[in-house]
């Protein structure tokens, strides 16, 4: 237990100590390397690199450098990332192998190690985050500490100003007063749907009785989004802050988080946050000496993606199959064992903290007239800088994957992006310039989402891209109700025919109705937002069904039924890369002759088109 | 990397493992999950029996507890292979070829997605991302990730381990 004295003087003596992670100007002797500890990096031994750096300084018997395991940093693509600080020093694809070098040139010599230095994208080599064009246009807020505290260290949390708005809301606001700023602020559920967040919070608050719950979704199945569980992995604090304000602010005592058990690492870190706030009495009985008690506990997912869907999330606390209730009533009367419960987003929580410290007019300041604040996208596909990337609301889709992303690699055309996974849609080349907000997507047919934004180049089928989404539904579908359950299923088997070249023209008269049916009378998200993928590929790409219904091919070569693929002799400069990477040899010529492919022997896997520098192939 | 495959063989007595589950979890009902993963995790998959006593101990009828097993994808009523391979179909993946490293995989092992091979040692699963979208495409073997994958790559992979098993034998 500490007392709030003691939280006091653990934030002032923690700050002064970080004050070199934020400040590159910082007046210290200390050195802190930052390796990050993400999903993504973890994946290519930065455990390892990590262990390697405490082991070489203690071999060498360094003092002032500490070694610190942090969040994600956002630029997934070039890790294992470690950064020094002060200096702010930016190394990429780290392997284990260059701790030795990264400590005798960087930290006993004092150069730096240009061989591991950054490059952005026009190949200028970067010296610190500041500099990559992938930092620029970002503002970041529930990203705040990701990257920059040490996740299983409260104090380092606490040193950022972690705790500082529960203990403003615990000791001068009333739960009313709380709500309002909440609601003053615009913000809006960051799961995908949009709904204003205070208005969620006052409707559980005004329900009647006694026991209530808070609850946070972070049952991340959107393929390709990886927002909630860095957040978790990075800043878990952030998260369990705001769960106990929620609390307070709605009338209840107990929380639930669930999150998949498909995340290891966030299920650990929560663990471990869980544990140090109940040593720090920040979790339990009357916390900061108010007389308001509150605890969480974790529940782990069995892998299915409807238990996303809140009132599946429910059923699966209680221990059932995670099938969908039907609303209303909805959560908010009537949510876990019957009773009135909040559900909040991972994402939604990490703005709340922030939005009490600094004041719901200067949350509203930012982003656009009905979409306040910032959202993070997990950036992924066809795009040089895959990660993590958070802007305000409001900023172009041409923006992120061009200033941000880098742009698409290999010289290729952008052909469309696609956000809101399996329940959105995409977003072809004239809409590159909409403005990314809950309305302006859902105008063009797509949703926000949970953020999940994979960009797709130009060789990419779009029939093929909807039929994998189907597959998805279809899989994932939990079997309640019928139009999702069957629907779906007939949706996938119309565009399996299409794929393999066995549709008609009329099938994609049967899509659409089939999918507006599918739409209408499905119980639950899932269902009522599964054709979406097909809808809006139908509405940007008819001509390549057409092609596939009638004609019988496919542009992209995607579909291997339906594809010839043929070498442009104008373009082709005989270089000879296809033939090289042809895994069946079907590819002749010699020299700098112009190559022919044997249609006898091509079995259209479709390398020599994704290798060929002169796109000649197609 | 290697997983030991727990067979449990215990048909009346009760083993420790269980014993030390229901120590840990009261019976209440919406315990069930949770209880399962351990389950799944120590045996690698959920035994017949294990779902009996559960149901006793939570007083829950079987048939409710079998459709829980058999609604979330975590779990399996069949012994898992020695090594799971699990080739990520997520959208990222998905774009960068993944499906290629999918069918090259079920060609060679001859099962598809959700099988064992005969012989116990490969379970081949298809996962919507594990999260490691910088790298894409990625499959993992028993939870090591391989990143930035091809059809190649799989192929060593693989070759390695038939070859590790081959000497063992």
């Amino acid at each position: 237990m500490k007392t709030l004295e003691e939280i006091h003087e653990i934030r002032e003596e923690k700050r002064k100590e970080l004050d070199l992670r934020v400040n590159t100007k910082a007046d210290t002797r200390e050195k802190h390397i930052l390796v990050c500890q993400g999903t993504g990096c973890t994946s290519s031994k930065s455990p390892e690199i990590l262990e390697n750096f405490r082991r070489i300084l203690k071999e060498k018997n360094i003092e002032n450098v500490r070694v610190i395991k942090t969040g994600c940093f956002g630029l997934c693509a070039k890790g294992p990332i470690v950064i020094i600080r002060p200096e702010d020093t930016f190394y990429a694809m780290v392997t284990p192998e260059d701790c030795e070098e990264i400590i005798q040139t960087h930290i006993v010599e004092g150069k730096r190690v240009e061989r591991l230095l950054c490059k952005d994208i026009d190949g200028k080599i970067v010296n610190s985050l500041d500099e990559l064009n992938f930092y620029k246009k970002q503002k970041r807020i529930a990203l705040k500490n990701c990257g920059v505290i040490n996740p299983e260290d409260i104090d380092e949390y606490i040193a950022f100003n972690g705790y500082k708005a529960l203990e403003r809301v615990l000791d001068v606001m009333s739960p009313e007063e709380v709500i309002e700023v909440i609601s003053k602020s615009g913000l809006r559920g960051r799961g995908g749907a949009g709904f204003p967040t205070g208005k969620k919070w006052e409707l559980t608050r005004a329900s009647k009785g006694k026991q209530k719950y808070v609850v946070c979704n972070a049952d991340e199945g959107d393929p390709g989004a990886f927002m909630d569980r860095s957040i978790l992995e990075g800043d878990p604090h952030s998260v369990l802050e705001a769960m106990i304000i929620a609390g307070y602010s709605i009338g209840a005592n107990k929380g639930y988080i669930y999150v998949r058990a498909e995340y290891p690492i966030a299920v650990k870190r929560l663990d471990i946050a869980i544990k140090q706030a109940r040593d720090y009495g920040i979790l339990g009985k009357n916390i900061f000496g108010s007389g308001f008690d509150f605890d969480i506990e974790i529940r782990l997912g069995a892998g299915a993606f409807v238990c996303g869907e809140e009132t599946a999330l429910l059923e699966s606390i209680e221990g059932k199959r995670g099938q969908p209730r039907v609303k209303p009533p909805y959560p908010a009367e009537s949510g876990l064992w019957g009773k009135p419960t909040l559900i909040n987003n991972v994402e939604t929580y990490a703005n709340i903290a922030q939005i009490i410290l600094k004041g719901a007019d200067w949350f509203s300041s930012i982003g656009t007239e009905k979409s306040k604040g910032t959202k993070v996208f997990a950036l992924g596909g066809n795009v040089n800088n895959i990660g993590l990337v958070e802007v305000p609301m409001g900023t172009t889709l041409r923006e992120i994957v061009y200033d941000i992303g880098g742009g698409i690699p290999n010289g290729r055309d952008f052909k469309a992006a696609q956000t809101g996974g399996p329940s959105g849609g995409c977003i072809p080349k004239e809409h590159l310039d909409t403005p990314i907000d809950y309305e302006s997507l859902k105008e063009i047919g797509s949703m926000m989402g949970s953020g999940g934004l994979i960009v797709m180049d130009d060789t990419k089928c779009m029939v093929s891209l909807a039929k994998f989404y189907l597959e998805f539904t279809v899989s994932e579908s939990c079997g309640k109700c019928t139009p999702c359950r069957i629907g779906t299923k007939r949706m996938l088997e119309i565009l399996e025919n299409l794929c393999n070249g066995k549709g008609e023209e009329i099938d994609i008269y049967r899509l659409e109705t089939l999918a507006k049916n599918i739409q209408k009378s499905s119980i639950c998200g899932l269902g009522q937002s599964a054709p979406n993928p097909v809808l809006s590929t139908l509405n940007y790409f008819r001509e390549e069904f057409k092609e596939h219904a009638i004609d019988k091919v496919c542009r992209t070569a995607e579909c291997k039924a339906l594809a010839t693929i043929g070498i442009d002799e104008e373009k082709c400069k005989g270089c000879g890369l296809c033939q090289k990477h042809c895994p069946v040899n079907a590819i002749k010529g010699e020299g700098r002759e112009k190559r022919v492919i044997d249609q006898s022997i091509c079995i259209k896997c479709g390398t020599c088109i994704a290798t060929c520098p002169f796109h000649a192939i197609n | 990397m290697e997983k030991e495959n727990k067979q449990c063989d215990c048909k009346n007595k009760k083993d420790e493992f269980l014993e030390k589950l229901f120590e840990e979890y009261l019976p209440e009902k919406d315990n069930l999950i949770q209880m399962l993963n351990e389950v799944q995790e120590h045996y690698g998959y959920v035994p017949m029996h294990v779902q009996k006593e559960l149901s006793e101990y939570l007083k829950i009828p079987m048939a409710e507890i079998y459709g829980v097993v058999t609604f979330y994808s975590r779990f399996s009523l069949e012994p898992q292979g020695k090594y799971k391979i699990s080739v990520c179909l997520g959208t990222a993946c998905f774009v960068k070829g993944s499906q290629k490293i999918m069918d090259r995989l079920t060609d060679r092992l001859k099962i598809g997605p959700g099988e064992t091979t005969k012989d116990g040692l490969f379970t081949i699963e298809q996962t919507r991302c594990v999260g490691a979208c910088g790298l894409a495409p990625v499959f993992t073997i028993n939870g090591e990730v391989y990143g930035r994958a091809s059809v190649q790559k799989l192929d060593q992979v693989l070759d390695e381990l038939i070859n590790k098993e081959k000497q063992n034998a």
